[in-house]
């Protein structure tokens, strides 16, 4: 479910040297941070069971990173690019529809 | 053409950011900067200096305002001393890790406790790895070339880093000295306006500055920033040449003072130099080899410069205004005497604390270092390689 382009696509080094970094480390554009997937940070993924989601919305509300969106059926899905796997939403899902599963490698 | 005048030193200061034409000041009085930023106001009230001044709660905020400002292209200054240097401690970081072109004077001052409002160095050297280019002046004349000069090497584009020009509080700052000043038209040839950089901050043009500093990111830019420094030094003996050529009054990175078959020398900052140099005259009347190494520049640290003069003599007398608590001397000593230790034929290296809160060092203090270190060099035998002088034992 990627979304965004990786660093190698976009050209963008994730490790640069001390000479390629801008004087003071500057990101000249706005909005990179997009590009930097915190997904590969998760040891845990939420997976909603839509048989149990009653749709309040209250995972999208507390996610803290707005990892969660809301589909054209009025469901929630996860974004994996960027949940960390904090395991808020699955804390504050009303009717336990949210389960954390752990990933494997 | 150039004029002869009398200045109160911190005058002298207020003079040169004026004719430096800043865009910026951001400052919060204290003592003994004071005056240094109530000219300026001055200036500005009166029409004679058309720059925004900011008026700000504390020092933590005077640099803060100072670093947005700088940031945006702006021509910026500042000043404080002791407490407020130590209250900036945090921003002064942030200004030269951004590397953002300030010039800031300091009115060296003690720290507290106790309150005092007299002069020493610990101010400024509790600040040393803060990553600013330092100059410490010894008169009006130095605090006047150095903050022109400062805002040159400042903005140039290989350096842009921050620049803090030291000068004794009370001793320096409350003396009223000749001054051979320049006019705004020498100036404007010198320094022209900053140039805005590419990446200023600019509603139109989004930039992050200091954004997170992953374990990934941090290593680059301290090595960045650490080489930025050391290279400053080519740009700083650039700027120093110029000035030269165009005004006639050489600088360097060490003012050597009748070195000439010197065993002993001196080195010291600042404005204790002039005694200093009295102390040579005294001594070199009896006959005594001794001369004075000034130095003008603590960061970038002067390793090469040091060597030139270290070969032919015997001993060294470091004396330091400020002391590293339950460290191994004074901070300009133990530097000194570290830049030495790889090499094989190194002169004898001393180190003096005097002149800590305001306390004077006189020529007496100057012939009594200079004793103490002949007598070492003749084999008497010293518990420490480090003396607190002036202290009362009883």
């Amino acid at each position: 479910m990627k979304i965004l382009p990786s660093h190698e696509e976009l050209k963008i080094k994730s490790k640069p040297s001390w000479k390629e970094l801008l004087p003071g480390g500057i990101i000249p554009e706005p909005a990179t941070s997009r590009f930097y997937l915190t997904g590969d940070w998760r040891s845990f993924r939420p997976v909603i069971d839509k048989n149990k989601c009653i749709r309040c919305g209250l995972c999208w509300t507390y996610c803290p990173d707005m990892a969660i969106r809301k589909t054209s059926e009025g469901f929630y899905e996860v974004n994996l690019d960027y949940c960390k796997g904090c395991g808020i939403c699955a804390e504050e899902c009303p009717v336990k529809a949210i389960t954390m599963v752990e990933e494997e490698e | 053409m150039a004029r002869r005048i009398a200045i109160e030193c911190s005058h002298a200061a207020s003079l040169a950011v004026k004719l430096a034409r800043v865009d910026v000041i951001a400052a919060y009085p204290i003592t003994p900067q004071t005056h240094i930023v109530e000219k300026l106001s001055e200036y500005i009230a009166n029409g004679e200096l058309d720059a925004e001044y900011i008026n700000v709660e504390s020092e933590h905020s005077a640099l803060s305002a100072c670093i947005g400002a700088s940031a945006t292209g702006a021509r910026v200054f500042t000043a404080t001393a002791g407490q407020g240097l130590a209250l900036m401690h945090e921003m002064l970081f942030i200004a030269a890790g951004n590397r953002l072109p300030i010039v800031m004077a300091v009115a060296n001052r003690s720290l507290s406790p106790n309150l005092s409002i007299w002069g020493d160095q610990s101010d400024t050297m509790a600040s040393r790895d803060c990553g600013w280019i330092t100059f410490y002046a010894e008169n009006a004349q130095e605090i006047f070339d150095l903050i022109i000069q400062a805002f040159k090497i400042a903005e140039d584009e290989k350096v842009m880093l921050p620049v803090m020009v030291c000068f004794d509080g009370f001793y320096v700052t409350h003396v009223i000295e000749p001054l051979i000043t320049l006019n705004q038209e020498e100036v404007d040839k010198f320094l022209p306006p900053r140039k805005i950089p590419k990446y200023a901050l600019h509603p139109d043009h989004p930039t992050t500055w200091g954004p997170i500093g992953l374990p990934e990111i941090q290593t680059e830019l301290r090595k960045q920033h650490d080489h930025a420094l050391r290279n400053s030094k080519f740009v700083i003996k650039d700027v120093w040449r110029e000035f030269g050529e165009m005004f006639g009054r050489w600088y360097d990175v060490f003012e050597p003072y009748r070195m000439e078959d010197a065993d002993i020398a001196f080195l010291l900052m600042g404005g204790s130099c002039g005694t200093a140099k009295a102390a040579v005259d005294k001594l070199r009347e009896k006959g005594e080899k001794v001369g004075l190494l000034k130095l003008r520049m603590f960061r970038p640290f002067p390793f090469e410069e040091l060597l030139n003069f270290t070969k032919e003599i015997k001993a060294l007398a470091v004396v330091d205004k400020a002391i590293s608590i339950g460290g191994v001397g004074g901070p300009l000593f133990s530097e000194i005497r570290s830049a030495l230790y790889s090499l094989e034929d190194k002169p004898k290296v001393l180190g003096f604390v005097a002149g800590i809160g305001g306390r004077d060092v006189t020529i007496n203090d100057f012939i009594g270092i200079y004793e103490k270190t002949k007598k070492v060099l003749a084999g008497e035998k010293i518990e420490n390689d480090f003396m607190f002088l002036q202290v009362r034992e009883e």
